[in-house]
Formats: structure tokens, C-alpha cells, sequence
């Protein structure tokens, strides 16, 4: 089997540019990425068909195509149609509600990294000479996006509990 | 008889055709949702008796030859999953419906979702019976855009951005899935499962173990095995209760599925058995410790759907016909008890307003009857003899114990733990919702953290009435997963013969390729 050269490389491009796409933070992105995937396997799918040229009708003149491939593209490429008129219908609804269309920090992951925090900043008041020093500290609060807790519904929630930590270390510190 | 098979697939989408054009009668719609599925429930009985009866079904639809046109085949282990999916689907249709009629319909758009909620059952009973891969894409494809819109019907904040991490996983994994049937069929040029069981096994073994782990990794996004399973806790609690309880039900159950397929027909050797042995391993134990963790009832049990899934890839792991009879056994049992216990919870969220059990509390004695419901799932999930979850992971063990191997030792071991902290797990939540006085509850300081921050049923709602409709439909599935002990004996020889047929390619070979289709 021979395959077209110049084929094969747009594939690879797709593939990579799609993949680069689809692992960025705005939706809109995602869903670019997500046509150029699509695309890409699309074209690996006719890659992998065999040689162009010919028709694939049963019973025509000359050599026939293999129509199964084309069926199949056919039918991603409606598959990619349906979702991505969906995802663009998520993300607008996503700006309507939220005014932004990037995927949120994962908020365990915020909870966690503020425990973290709350800790690491403990020990540099306490003057702990830890390993990492003020590094520790400053790596988490950059992950850290204010912005984002100020939506979260349940702030006060976490903060109050945060506190009521922190009284408590303290209080053990103390005894 | 072998007619009757298109039909578990084209009644749910005429189904859905005509609920659409009937979407200012909601009633209507419903009497179409649930008699098409009951409908479907029948069919799939008739298939079953047929299939054990007779042998496997294989019909070639439009009138092309087996390797050329689409075929659906039905052995015994599709008509199974056929029929306890069908119920499944119907009891949750009927829950849905009560909890529909006490809202008003507030919540659900309720002209899309019957129609929604059948193209779903549509994709996963054709998931069933695909013949082919594509096939088997084109049905994940179905169930997926259907789940797509129920996980995010009502467009809320939460709803949307728990959609958006499911939408984007899952539509990765169905690219690794179509860019491995590309690779395929270049390589085979083929799309039969039959014939590919045959033409694989002439690849170089590189090329084979390439196309097999890039299908397993699609499947395992969808199946939500470790270390693939990251999105599942996230995305399930935040649809509403019904939704949750049929994706925990049947969508990953459709993974496994595929997985059993794809390792005892499209590639029956055995060079990944020690690695899918690990994941289960891994995928049980990591599963479990997230529960143990968790102070939201329905983010639990997301986390134990994720932890036993590893005991369903135990028996395929094994890959002898007792670890897949076990595995059979075991994916009817959890289809059941999973779907059971979510029902259920969505049940104590209605009575008591919230699924975190740190505020919940005296629900014994406002609800008793919903306490029976949650405890028996419970006691069966966590493997509690005499129910189904004890007998199906006995049989899991006693196949491992055969297999002998140091690495099938390890995964009883592992798979004991994880039971009884599963039982840890749900019985805390139980203990706490139910047992303890309702005085108890303010002022409690629980060393689990509340779960404000991914605001699963954070605000304590008004808590509303319970119709008995959804009461009925939960207590109908709990005697569904209390029939499983009883028939036990019948379902094990079953799920025997099933385990025997798909232990090696051959039946399935025969059956589709025996011209007359019977």
C-alpha cells in the first residue's frame, strides 16, 4: 500500500496543533482543538484507505474505491458536526452564566492547596528553617487564584473552616 | 426469532422520534418512554431464552454478507446485559417520572428528556449487540451525546462545568477509539469483530499490542479504570438523581463491556492479562480510598462505581471462563446494587434536603422505609453474604484462587480490603444519616470536611415530598437486587455458559459466520 506523503504530514500537523489546542484552559480553544483531532483522524481514516483516484461505486467502470472507509468518514465528520454545535452551545451558555468561558480551577484542588498553604505559611512565621524555605509558600499561592475563590459560593464556608484550623494549630502550638 | 433483534435499537429511536413531536404532552411522552422500554424488557427476555436455548443470533442487516455488511450478533452475554439493562432503565424512567409529576417539572426541561433519555438506552443497547467496531463507536457515540445532554439538562453553573470536564474526556476517548478503528481497519482491512479476531492475529506482534492497548485505553476512559477515572467523581454527582443512577448503572458497565470483547475476541492472547491484573488492582484500591474520604453521599458513591470496576477487570484479567462467568455475574450485580443505591440517595435528598451526611441526621424515624432501601444495596454492595455482591465477588475469588498465580493472590487480598471498606464507607454514611438523633446533627464536628467547595448539594434544600411513585420504583429495584440471591443458582449457570461462549473467539466466529442466521 502506498500512501500519499503530503497526506501524512497535514495529519501530523493536525494531530499536534489539535492536541496543543485541546489541552488549553479556554473552551473555545478546546473546541478548535477538538475540530482539528477530528479532522485529523478523519484523514488517517482515508490514509489509511488505500490509493485516491478512483470512484467507489459497486458496479462502475474501471477499478472501484473501497467504499467502507468513506462511510466511515462520513459518518465522524457528522458525529464532529453534532458535538461541536453542542460544545459551542455549552460555552456560550458557560459565558452567559459565568462570564467566562475557561475551564474553573479544580476546587478540591484549591481546598487542598490552601491547607497547604495555610500550613507553609505557619512554619514561615514560626521561622522553621524547612527545606524549601519561602519557596514552598510561594509556589501554592501562585496557584492560587483569587479571582476565581472570590466566585466560589461556598467562600466564606472554607474560610471560616481555614480559621477555625488555624485557631486550633495554634492552640495546640501554644500548649 | 433473529428479527426480533434490530428492534431492542430501532424502538428507542422511533421512540425518541415520536416523543420529539409530542413535546408539549409530556404525558405522552411518557406512556412512549415507558412502553417502548418495557417493550424493549420483553424482546430482550424473549432474546435471552432464545439465544440460551438455541445458540448465539447473528443477523447481517440490509442484506450484505457477514464480513461486508453490519451484523448484530446476541449470545448469551449480550442478551443478558439486554435484559437487566432494559430494567434498569425502565425503573429509572419511572422514578424520573414520579420525581417529574411531584415537581412540576420545574427542574427538567421535560420536553427533551424522554426523547434524550431513550437515543441513551438506544446507544447502550446497541453497544450490546454492535457486530462490528464501528458499529460499536457509532453506539458510544449515540449514548455519549445523549449523556452529554442529560448531565447538563437545566444548564446550571454547576451542571455546566461538571459537563464540560465529561464532555471533553469522553469525546478524547472517542478519538483514540476512531483513530484505532483507522489504524485497524489500514492494517486489516476489516471492521467484523469476527473476521478481526482472525486477520489480527497474522499482524506483527507490535503492531498488534499498539492497536490493542490504544482500543483499551478508549474503553477505559469510558469503563473510568485507574488511572483514566480521574473525571467520573466529578462530573456523575452534579446531574439529577435519576440521571446519576442510570450513568452509574450502565455507562461504565458499556466499557467493561467492550473490554471483555475486545480481550476474549478481538484479541484473545494473553500478552496484557498481568497489566489489566495491576490496573484492577489499583483501580479498586485507589477507587475505595476516595470514598473513605468523602462526606457527600453521591460523591461516595461515585468513588466505590469507580473502585468496583476493578473487580469486574479481575475476571478479565484472569481470562479463564470462570474469572469472565464471575465478571458476567458480577457487572448484572452491579448494573443493579449501584443503580439501586443512587435511586436511593436521591430518595434522602428529597426527604432530607441535602446528600452531605455531615447535616443529615434522625432520618430513621422520619423515613424508615427509605433507610431499608439504602441499607440493603448497601449490605449487598459492600459484600454481605447472603446478597449478590458476596456471591459475585465468591466467585471472583474462587477464580483467581484456581488461576493460583502470586499476582491473582495479591488481587484477593486487595479485593477483600476494598470490600469491607466499601462497607466502612457507605455504612458510616448510613449510620449517619439515619441512626443518629436529629439533635445530634448541629454542632457535630466531623473530621471529613464538608464539600462546599465542588457545592454538590451544598445548600440545604427545603426538603419535599416523596411521592410513592419513586419509593416504588427504588423498592422494585431493591427486590430486582434481592432476586439476584435468590435466582442465584440459575443466573450463575448462565453467566457459566455466557463466561464459556466468550472464553476464546471461536463460538463467536461460528455464530457469525454461519450463513443461516438461528
Amino acid at each position: 500500500m502506498s500512501a500519499s506523503l503530503a497526506l501524512i504530514a497535514i495529519m501530523a500537523v493536525l494531530f499536534a496543533v489539535g492536541v496543543y489546542l485541546l489541552l488549553e484552559r479556554s473552551m473555545t480553544r478546546v473546541l478548535l482543538g477538538f475540530l482539528l483531532v477530528g479532522n485529523a483522524t478523519n484523514l488517517l481514516i482515508l490514509i489509511a484507505s488505500g490509493p485516491a483516484g478512483a470512484a467507489p461505486f459497486f458496479g462502475a467502470e474501471g477499478t472501484m474505491a473501497d467504499p467502507l472507509p468513506q462511510a466511515f468518514v462520513l459518518t465522524s465528520i457528522v458525529i464532529t458536526f453534532g458535538i461541536s454545535a453542542f460544545l459551542m452551545a455549552l460555552i456560550y451558555r458557560s459565558w452567559r452564566l459565568a462570564n467566562a468561558d475557561v475551564v474553573p480551577d479544580d476546587t478540591e484542588d484549591l481546598a487542598i492547596g490552601r491547607r497547604t498553604a495555610s500550613v507553609a505559611a505557619e512554619r514561615e512565621v514560626a521561622g522553621d528553617d524547612t527545606e524549601f524555605g519561602t519557596r514552598a509558600a510561594a509556589a501554592v499561592s501562585t496557584a492560587v487564584d483569587l479571582d476565581e475563590l472570590e466566585r466560589l459560593q461556598d467562600q466564606e464556608s472554607i474560610t471560616e473552616q481555614l480559621k477555625l484550623q488555624k485557631l486550633m494549630d495554634e492552640a495546640e502550638d501554644g500548649s | 426469532m433473529s428479527a426480533l433483534t434490530p428492534l431492542v435499537v430501532l424502538l428507542p429511536l422511533l421512540g425518541a422520534a415520536a416523543a420529539l413531536t409530542q413535546a408539549r404532552h409530556p404525558r405522552i411522552q411518557m406512556l412512549i418512554a415507558v412502553s417502548v422500554l418495557s417493550t424493549v424488557l420483553v424482546l430482550g427476555i424473549v432474546l435471552l431464552v432464545a439465544v440460551d436455548a438455541n445458540g448465539a443470533i447473528a443477523i447481517e442487516l440490509g442484506g450484505w454478507d457477514a464480513p461486508f455488511g453490519i451484523v448484530l450478533v446476541v449470545d448469551r452475554l449480550a442478551a443478558l446485559l439486554l435484559v437487566v439493562s432494559a430494567a434498569v432503565l425502565l425503573a429509572v424512567l419511572v422514578f424520573s417520572v414520579g420525581q417529574g409529576l411531584a415537581d412540576g417539572d420545574r427542574e427538567t426541561p421535560v420536553s427533551i428528556y424522554y426523547p434524550t433519555y431513550l437515543i441513551l438506552a438506544a446507544g447502550v443497547f446497541n453497544a450490546f449487540v454492535a457486530g462490528d467496531l464501528f458499529n460499536l463507536y457509532v453506539s458510544f457515540e449515540i449514548l455519549l451525546v445523549a449523556s452529554f445532554v442529560l448531565i447538563t439538562v437545566g444548564g446550571t453553573e454547576l451542571r455546566i462545568r461538571a459537563g464540560t470536564v465529561y464532555i471533553v474526556v469522553s469525546v478524547v476517548s472517542s478519538v483514540i477509539f476512531l483513530a484505532a478503528i483507522g489504524l485497524i481497519y489500514g492494517a486489516t482491512g476489516t471492521v467484523n469483530i469476527a473476521q478481526l479476531s482472525v486477520r489480527l492475529a497474522d499482524l506483527p506482534p507490535d503492531i498488534q499490542l499498539i492497536l490493542h492497548v490504544m482500543l483499551l485505553v478508549a474503553f477505559g476512559i469510558k469503563a473510568a479504570v485507574f488511572p483514566l477515572s480521574f473525571w467520573l467523581p466529578d462530573s456523575y454527582p452534579t446531574a439529577p438523581a435519576p440521571v446519576t443512577a442510570v450513568f452509574a448503572g450502565l455507562l461504565t458497565k458499556v466499557g467493561v463491556y467492550s473490554t471483555m470483547r475486545t480481550e476474549m475476541i478481538i484479541f484473545p492472547g494473553d500478552e496484557l492479562y498481568t497489566a489489566i491484573l495491576i490496573v484492577a488492582a489499583l483501580t479498586m484500591i485507589v477507587g475505595i480510598l476516595g470514598a473513605v474520604a468523602q462526606s457527600d453521599i453521591k460523591r461516595l458513591l461515585s468513588f466505590t462505581l469507580v473502585s468496583h470496576i476493578g473487580y469486574m477487570l479481575f475476571g478479565i484479567g484472569l481470562g479463564t471462563a470462570a474469572g469472565l462467568s464471575a465478571t458476567t455475574y458480577y457487572i448484572v450485580h452491579h448494573i443493579t446494587v449501584q443503580t439501586t443505591l443512587f435511586l436511593a440517595t436521591g430518595l434522602v435528598e428529597r426527604q432530607g434536603g441535602t446528600t452531605g451526611i455531615n447535616r443529615l441526621g434522625g432520618m430513621l424515624k422520619s423515613s424508615p422505609v427509605i433507610g431499608v432501601l439504602f441499607f440493603i444495596p448497601m449490605l449487598s454492595l459492600g459484600g454481605i453474604p447472603p446478597f449478590s455482591g458476596f456471591l459475585g465477588k465468591l466467585a471472583l475469588f474462587e477464580a483467581g484462587a484456581q488461576d493460583g498465580s502470586v499476582l491473582s493472590w495479591i488481587l484477593i487480598g486487595s479485593g477483600a480490603i476494598v470490600s469491607l471498606l466499601t462497607l466502612y464507607a457507605l455504612a458510616r454514611a448510613w449510620s449517619m444519616t439515619f441512626w443518629r438523633h436529629a439533635d445530634e446533627v448541629a454542632g457535630y464536628e466531623n473530621p471529613l470536611p464538608t464539600h462546599a467547595p465542588m457545592g454538590v448539594a451544598t445548600e440545604v434544600q427545603t426538603a419535599r415530598s416523596t411521592p410513592r411513585i419513586m419509593v416504588a420504583s427504588t423498592a422494585a429495584m431493591v427486590a430486582l437486587s434481592v432476586a439476584l440471591t435468590v435466582f442465584a443458582a440459575p443466573l450463575f449457570d448462565l453467566s457459566a455458559r455466557a463466561g464459556q461462549n466468550i472464553d476464546g473467539p471461536g463460538y463467536y466466529i461460528t455464530t457469525v459466520f454461519s450463513g443461516a442466521p438461528q
